[in-house]
């Protein structure tokens, strides 16, 4: 194992080399474009997540990196050498499979043992080597079972040590909990993070799951129909949403179409409808008249009855209580607003009977800060 | 459903009766010691005697056991080999596929009339042995096409990414992870092309030469010139247990590969 603590690899230095480079690459299959000239780099050590619905080419980028479909156009370099047109079976390069792929004609030890055989590893070494990677997932006991006499979260773990008993530089798991049930996932999470941690190989992990990408990634790219919208942290995805679609797609949000009216130092102030106040930091230039979409996080929004007066400078909707859903952390309020509807999620840490019941007016208010602006051209 | 069981039950048994009533009276008439076949006299294995000193018997016994095997290794060779093309996307797979098995229903004595034209009247191939065994690969291809390709084309291709992703080469992917996943059906497929070869006796009966009879024809000879006798019935009661053992080996062979194999057994 190398020597990666948690303290340095929970933080990881995005000055590290880069382990594999996209430079333009594009794929298309006959009827369609999957991959539209993308350029990413992800660094030694990182935990790595392309996170897109499905159909959006994040499936087309894995296997391309992998080495089973070659671009159409581009450069992929691993550790700086291109490996377009290189076999798969001489790339540094292991896949944890969706569907798992375990041999199913070998046991638990030999499916692990595949990669390092291939490398004429043998002897005391492969055999140290496949229990050092069987212990990593905690599956040593079942050593000399067949994949078959497995559950799915262990049959997962074995291709997890499988792909990394090789040795790669760089290991690719293409939404390697999709098959399991909600409860194994959250474990599955913990443990694919503890595994990164231990052993400081880069992870490049496709999936759909929002939450998932945020619990597990240091870095995420967020992809849609053949492109990257965002690449950020965790935080920013989620806080800072590029797009309207990184927005609509990760967590949920309130879009508002506003106009802008003014600037106040570093704000920008506001005009949509049912607003009493509407400001947002801005960074460029946002010109007066701009038309813009104005977002802001559900658990962001607090709710005040027509008696209570929310904070100074805070930003203000009018609305009426369409629906409360109780969902046990939190409760979930749908307002009418003359712009839309909105949501604001309220945590059950409080009482909330003031502002309850559907058919009451309704202020929804917050931190300018949690404003953010988007183009508006981009629905 | 389940409210008489014994109607059921009793429907198994008669289809049991009706199937193998006919192959126990053989057995059981093999060990006569009469010579009719009618009345049972008596335990004797003198029929069994006769037959193994009988030297046609034992000629064409060797012919047929030589050609089976021969057949089955060539037609499981090539077949094998076809299934795996069959599983590439090319033009005119599915005309390919179909033409691979219309020997499947095309009536045999149509197929014996066309090897004798084609295999020794155009392509000059001596009657006997050197005719029957192509022949015999010609009939039996189509069987092992069938059951390998059933295997084949269920097998998940990411395995064999899994193991090119893994530092496997084609071949060594292959050796390592394709064979021993269809082998269950290479056997099955050996074991079809044996039995069919074994068990032939229309096309056979078209390619046999002077000295070169297949036991199933000569048995077809004998019954047909001379009537049932006793020697006959002893002779097929031997090639009726031997296909019987052998399609137990090939289920048991099939089964365990398949259950090693983690996957249910599966003979076709």
């Amino acid at each position: 194992m190398t020597g990666f603590s948690p303290a340095e690899a929970s933080t990881p230095d995005t000055f590290a080399p880069v382990e594999i480079g996209l430079h333009g690459v594009r794929k298309r299959f006959s009827d369609q474009v999957a991959v539209d000239g993308i350029s990413l780099d992800v660094h030694e050590g990182e935990f790595f997540s392309v996170l897109g619905p499905s159909g959006c080419g994040k499936t087309t980028v894995l296997r391309m990196i992998a080495g089973f479909v070659d671009p159409d156009e581009g450069r992929i370099e691993l550790d700086g050498n291109d490996m377009v047109g290189v076999p798969p079976y001489r790339r540094d390069v292991n896949t944890v499979f969706q569907s798992y792929a375990l041999f199913p004609h070998m046991s638990v030890w030999d499916n692990v043992a595949y990669g390092l055989k291939r490398k004429k590893i043998r002897g005391d070494e492969l055999k140290r080597r496949v229990g050092e990677h069987l212990e990593l997932v905690r599956l040593s006991q079942f050593a000399k079972r067949r994949p078959a006499q497995l559950s799915g979260g262990q049959q997962q773990r074995v291709a997890i040590a499988r792909a990394l008993a090789a040795g790669p530089q760089l290991l690719l798991l293409d939404e390697p909990l999709g098959a399991l049930d909600a409860k194994l996932r959250k474990e599955l999470q913990i443990e694919l993070m503890r595994i990164q941690r231990e052993v400081g190989t880069t992870f490049l992990y496709v999936t759909h799951d929002q939450e998932e990408a945020l619990v597990l990634s240091h870095r995420i790219a967020v992809m849609n129909a053949g492109r990257i919208e965002q690449v950020g942290y965790p935080e920013d995805v989620y806080e800072r949403p590029a797009t309207r679609f990184v927005a609509g797609f990760i967590g949920t949000s309130n879009i508002l179409d506003a106009e802008v009216s003014g600037v106040d130092g570093e704000f920008a102030e506001l005009t949509a409808p049912g607003a009493t106040r509407l400001r947002a930091r801005f960074s460029g230039s946002v010109g007066h008249g701009r038309k813009v979409a104005a977002t802001v996080r559900p658990e962001k929004v607090h709710l005040f009855n027509t008696t209570a007066e929310p904070p100074a400078g805070w930003c203000v909707l009018q609305g009426v209580v369409h629906d409360v859903v109780y969902t046990g952390v939190s409760t979930q309020f749908v307002v009418d607003t003359p712009g839309g509807e909105l949501v604001a999620f309220v945590q059950n840490a409080q009482r909330i009977d003031d502002a309850g019941a559907p058919g009451q007016p309704v202020r929804m208010a917050w931190d300018p800060e949690f404003t953010v602006l988007l183009e508006k051209a981009d629905d | 459903m389940n409210r008489r069981p014994w109607i059921l039950g009793f429907v198994v048994f008669l289809v049991f009766v009706f199937l193998y009533a006919p192959i126990a009276w053989l057995a059981i008439a093999s060990f006569n010691s009469s010579r009719s076949l009618s009345r049972i006299s008596g335990v004797s294995t003198q029929w069994y005697v006769e037959l193994f000193d009988d030297s046609r018997v034992l000629e064409s016994l060797q012919l047929t056991l030589q050609l089976a095997l021969a057949s089955a290794v060539i037609s499981t060779v090539i077949g094998t080999l076809a299934a795996f093309g069959l599983r590439r996307a090319f033009p005119g797979r599915g005309l390919w596929t179909v033409l691979l098995s219309l020997p499947l229903v095309v009536p045999e004595v149509v197929m014996g009339v066309a090897m004798l034209g084609f295999f020794v009247k155009i392509a000059g191939i001596p009657l006997g042995f050197g005719a029957l065994l192509f022949a015999h690969v010609a009939f039996s291809l189509s069987f092992v096409v069938v059951v390998v390709r059933s295997r084949v084309s269920g097998m998940d291709v990411r395995l064999e990414e899994a193991a090119a992703d893994l530092g496997a080469s084609p071949f060594v992917a292959f050796r390592t992870v394709t064979l021993p996943l269809v082998a269950p059906a290479v056997v099955a497929g050996a074991a079809f092309a044996f039995l069919l070869s074994f068990d032939d006796v229309v096309i056979s009966s078209y390619l046999t030469g002077v000295g070169s009879t297949t036991l199933p024809v000569f048995v077809y000879a004998q019954a047909s010139k001379r009537g049932i006798s006793p020697e006959i019935v002893a002779l097929s009661t031997l090639m009726v247990t031997t296909t019987a053992v052998l399609l137990v080996i090939g289920v048991m062979v099939a089964s365990w590969r398949a259950r090693k194999a983690g996957s249910s057994a599966q003979l076709v």
